[in-house]
């Protein structure tokens, strides 16, 4: 029978440990259990019929590690093909009448996904498509991805599952005492990740006994639409006279599971620790058992590589500032590719409290595809929110889509075919919750029957392509109201019916309503309130607004969404308005400092030296601000600094307040169309293996505070790329950083490369194993033992050529 | 394989002077103590306590260490192990988080950043001590102070050997990069030989 068809009506067993048994057998510590296909067929063989005689319908084959990091390509080849064959012959000389099936296993690399480790997304994927191709030409009947401990890793293994085959795919992960991943991601998290791709069963495994993983199935059962599958250890390991023992039963283990297949799991099993033994008491004892039914759970939801975002009573907030329109600053951060600026503008929206991000960065002459790419991961590095891709630019909505760690919002898709053609294949491979405009060829109709046509339109063409209506949300397109003052009428009536009749979840880009007319946020804030109660379910929104954040939190506490009030109380004061810290009364000490903005750059000050800024540009000249006031700020606190009177997290302090007023003095540079001082271009990398840049990150930020333009090319940089940037900008400076005495060689060849191609370059090196001694060794111009030496030195330079 | 425990500890008691003094700071100013508080507030919610453990046999012959299941050549780790019948073989992490935060803040507030990387030396430091004092209570040893590869002459690459017996990904989420750095990097990997052998 087909598994996918078994599935559907009939709890499925699996088998239970094998690395246990294989210790019993003697498999030596750091073997590898893969080998034994060939080497012990006997054992494995052994093992997994007596799986198959306990009851089991699925074996997993001895193949969990089988990978490319471990073996090469005609090992791997031939160890799945024995582990196969095993397999086959395991089901072959076993009893029973059950349905017997066989798995592809696939466990982690062991290796962590950039950026928190070294392995790249799409090498991942490589890796387990060659599993997939290699299990698939060998006859396996279904794929199970198991233990993986990461959202992303486990994302990449099933993308390779289903770009290389159409056998039916089972994904447990391995959670943690806290419920979660060792990466961050909850189990509704996992939901929206793994059926948004299309999984046909999943759960967890390994890592806890059954009774500590009860709240992690009870939350499957929650959320999941497809099959839960369960598949726990014998309890947790203990060292016993240096053997590893399991403290849970078979008795123990059968009582807990027996209550959760009760519960509604439906495919169930053992991992480290049990024996055929726990398995044939499991299937005794529960084989009798009616399936409980699936249901669709029919939840909305984004999320990311954490936490899972629900579209419910609660409005969500989808933050607009990651958006070029209509900004000069931003536009000018996306054409020096200034990445820093775009991810504050994140973490602040995440701070004003934003529950999703809207991301942004089509500009004119722009490669879109690379920057939303680049974009989304590097917001996804270092921000937990779940993102909304935001482009017309198809394949540029695919890459972000691929690279992107969990179920991301997608906008937009619309009533034309071309449309729909284009975007619902993407929702179906990668998953997504997509935003549905009611607009076509025709353009946006007038009236709300006509929105309300085109929505019915959308939802018959998602549903051929096998898109469920949970994930779409309808915009009923607020139009301004200073154009006509029904369109917001229309708006929201054909968004209550959506809501209402259709079923489906909307969201609206509020803001545009006001178009035109003064004082816009008034408007926002009372459209946006009626809005919600005509059924708004999210709003893309400023949150940098005092009357949306009103709105919000009054709604939700009006509405017994607030429990005692207190997320309203605790934002309340915000609402006022706060008076301009500049015209805040002088220090005691004030005499201390030249000017209130020196001792703001001083003391480290980060808000009121931006502040303060923008209040000087008033009446001062840019240039006389920096050259007067910030730099002899930054020049009294680097000197403490050399002198040893000032400590590092002082001295960098000091350099965000400065950074923060040099930001008030670009935007100002950015709205007038004048240029900031540049004191020429300093190219920054950390060398290939070294996957650490905090030294690299203070070094650029105090070089942008003396005026440098610094281009930042990351971490992990192989040579060729340092040096086809250095050639192709005509680089000055470049500076090297390098963590580990076993990344110094990549650091020496990126030196020997640039003095042949780019003899013009100063060379200078940092970091924690860098000395004056083996900078000279490895051919560089400069060793700066911290950050301010690289600014003298770079100075010490243009001054001499001058 | 045979002998590997996995143990999470309770959060060791934090020594403020010791992080200070990873971010290079030797006086505790007041306003250095503002942002290690603060700092500490954000990342001690994150911080996990993980260590995966186990006993090895070890014979030495000159600077040859044998541990059974593998061998390292190292003469200093050879006299720290002197007299030493068996050693504790660890890998600790403080796990994934205090990366990410490190992340963050290397963007968007590096002075914070330094304070995490101090909190987070500090962290692993008072993880890897702890355990090591517990398991001498726990089973009434001495051990040896630690020795981790890259100390003295043990090479790095004996990390790839500790990884592959204490199978470190799988117990404790802790990797291995090509250039054999540790992710996450708030880690340590250690031998401590362990002196009062019990009767077996």
């Amino acid at each position: 029978m087909d598994f996918r068809e078994y599935l559907k009506n009939n709890i499925v067993y699996l088998d239970g440990g094998m690395g246990t048994l294989l210790q019993e057998r003697g498999i030596a510590p750091g073997e590898y259990p893969e080998r034994w296909n060939i080497t012990h067929s006997d054992v494995i063989v052994d093992i997994q019929s007596s799986y198959y005689n306990a009851g089991s319908n699925v074996i997993c084959c001895n193949t969990f590690g089988a990978n490319s990091l471990k073996f090469d390509d005609n090992e791997l080849d031939a160890v799945i093909k024995a582990a196969v064959e095993n397999a086959k012959k395991a089901r072959e000389i076993s009893v029973g009448e059950q349905e017997k099936f066989i798995a592809l296993d696939i466990g982690p690399t062991g290796k962590l996904l950039k950026p928190l480790g070294d392995l790249g997304f799409e090498d991942a994927v490589k890796i387990f498509a060659q599993m997939v191709k290699t299990g698939v030409k060998y006859g396996v009947d279904l794929i199970i991805i198991e233990t993986m401990n990461d959202a992303y890793e486990t994302k990449a293994a099933l993308l390779a599952a289903k770009e290389n085959s159409d056998l039916p795919v089972i994904v447990t992960n391995a959670y943690g005492e806290d419920g979660k991943l060792m990466t961050g991601a909850s189990p509704a998290a996992m939901v929206a990740l793994l059926e948004g791709m299309g999984v046909d069963a999943m759960g967890a495994n390994c890592s806890l006994g059954p009774k500590q993983l009860r709240p992690v199935a009870e939350e499957f059962i929650k959320y999941a639409s497809v099959p839960v599958v369960l598949k726990p250890n014998a309890g947790l390991p203990k060292s016993v006279c240096c053997q590893t023992v399991y403290d849970v039963t078979p008795d123990e283990f059968v009582e807990e599971m027996t209550d959760l297949i009760k519960k509604g799991v439906r495919v169930a099993g053992g991992c480290c620790g049990t024996t055929p033994e726990y398995i044939k008491k499991l299937t005794d004892s529960t084989k009798s058992f009616a399936p409980v039914p699936l249901t669709d759970k029919n939840i909305t939801m984004a999320s990311s590589y954490t936490n899972a975002v629900i579209f419910g009573d609660s409005p969500v907030l989808i933050g607009e500032r990651i958006n070029p329109t209509g900004k000069k600053r931003f536009k000018q951060a996306l054409i020096e590719n200034d990445m820093d600026y775009i991810l504050a503008e994140g973490v602040n929206q995440q701070e004003k409290g934003v529950h999703i991000l809207d991301v942004n960065v089509g500009i004119p002459d722009i490669d879109e595809v690379k920057m939303l790419k680049n974009t989304v991961y590097e917001l996804q590095s270092i921000i937990d929110l779940p993102l909304q891709i935001d482009t017309s630019d198809v394949s540029a909505m695919e890459a972000a889509l691929r690279v992107y760690n969990g179920k991301a919002m997608i906008n937009s898709v619309n009533g034309k075919a071309e449309s729909m053609n284009a975007i619902f294949p993407l929702v179906k491979k990668y998953g997504g919750l997509v935003v549905a405009l009611t607009l076509d060829e025709k353009g946006i109709p007038e009236t709300a029957q006509g929105r309300i046509g085109i929505a019915e339109k959308i939802l018959k063409k998602a549903e051929e392509y096998g898109i469920s209506k949970k994930d779409i949300v309808f915009d009923t397109l607020a139009m301004t109201i200073s154009a006509d003052t029904s369109a917001a009428k229309t708006t929201l009536d054909s968004l209550s019916f959506i809501k209402n009749e259709l079923g489906c979840h909307t969201s609206l880009g509020v803001s545009n309503i006001s178009f035109g007319l003064p004082n816009r946020d008034a408007v926002n804030g009372t459209f946006f309130a009626i809005a919600l109660t005509r059924g708004l379910s999210a709003a893309i929104m400023n949150p940098y607004s005092a009357d949306m954040m009103k709105t919000y939190y009054t709604y939700r506490a009006l509405n017994g969404l607030d429990e005692n009030c207190s997320d309203y109380i605790g934002a309340a004061d915000s609402f006022t308005v706060t008076v301009s810290a500049a015209s805040a009364p002088a220090a005691k000490n004030a005499e201390e400092f030249k000017s209130e903005l020196q001792r703001a750059v001083i003391k480290g000050f980060k808000d009121k030296a931006g502040e303060l800024a923008n209040e000087l540009l008033k009446t001062t000249d840019p240039l006389e601000i920096v050259n007067n006031e910030i730099i002899p700020a930054l020049n009294k606190v680097g000197e403490g600094f050399e002198n040893k009177t000032v400590y590092l997290p002082q001295l960098l302090m000091s350099a965000e307040a400065a950074k923060s007023a040099f930001e008030s003095i670009k935007s100002h540079a950015a709205a007038s169309g004048d240029k900031t001082s540049d004191k020429g271009i300093f190219v920054l990398a950390t060398v290939h293996g070294d996957i650490h840049d905090i030294g690299k990150n203070i070094v650029k930020l105090l070089l942008e505070n003396y005026g440098f333009n610094v281009v930042d090319m990351g971490k992990d940089v192989p040579m060729e790329d340092i040096v086809d940037k250095v050639v192709s900008l005509h680089a000055p400076f470049v500076g090297l950083s390098a963590l580990m005495t076993t990344t110094v060689p990549a650091m020496e060849k990126s030196i020997k490369a640039l003095k042949e191609k780019a003899p013009w370059c100063k060379v200078v090196v940092g970091g924690a194993v860098l000395t004056q001694e083996y900078a000279d060794q490895i051919g560089a111009d400069k060793y700066a033992k911290d950050a301010m030496e690289s600014v003298r030195y770079a100075e010490g330079i243009i001054a001499e050529n001058n | 394989m045979s002998g590997i425990t996995v143990k999470i500890l309770k959060r060791p008691s934090f020594h403020e002077r010791e992080a200070l003094r990873y971010a290079g700071c030797t006086d505790a100013l007041e306003d250095m103590l503002e942002l290690l508080a603060k700092t500490l507030e954000e990342a001690d919610k994150k911080l996990v306590y993980k260590v995966c453990f186990g006993e090895f046999p070890i014979n030495t012959d000159g600077d040859v260490c044998d541990f059974g299941s593998f061998k390292v050549r190292s003469g200093n780790l050879s006299k720290n192990l002197e007299g030493c019948s068996a050693v504790l073989l660890f890998a600790a992490t403080v796990g994934v988080e205090i990366d990410r935060l490190i992340a963050r803040y290397g963007r968007i507030s590096p002075s914070r950043a330094v304070m995490l990387q101090a909190i987070g030396a500090e962290r692993i430091e008072a993880l890897c001590d702890t355990f090591c004092r517990e398991y001498e209570k726990e089973n009434s040893v001495k051990l040896k102070p630690r020795f981790s590869p890259g100390y003295g002459d043990l090479p790095l690459e004996t990390q790839k050997d500790i990884f592959a017996v204490l199978e470190c990904p799988l117990r404790i989420g802790l990797s291995l990069n090509d250039s054999l750095l540790m992710s996450p990097s708030k880690s340590v990997t250690a031998f401590a030989g362990i002196i009062d052998s019990r009767e077996k």
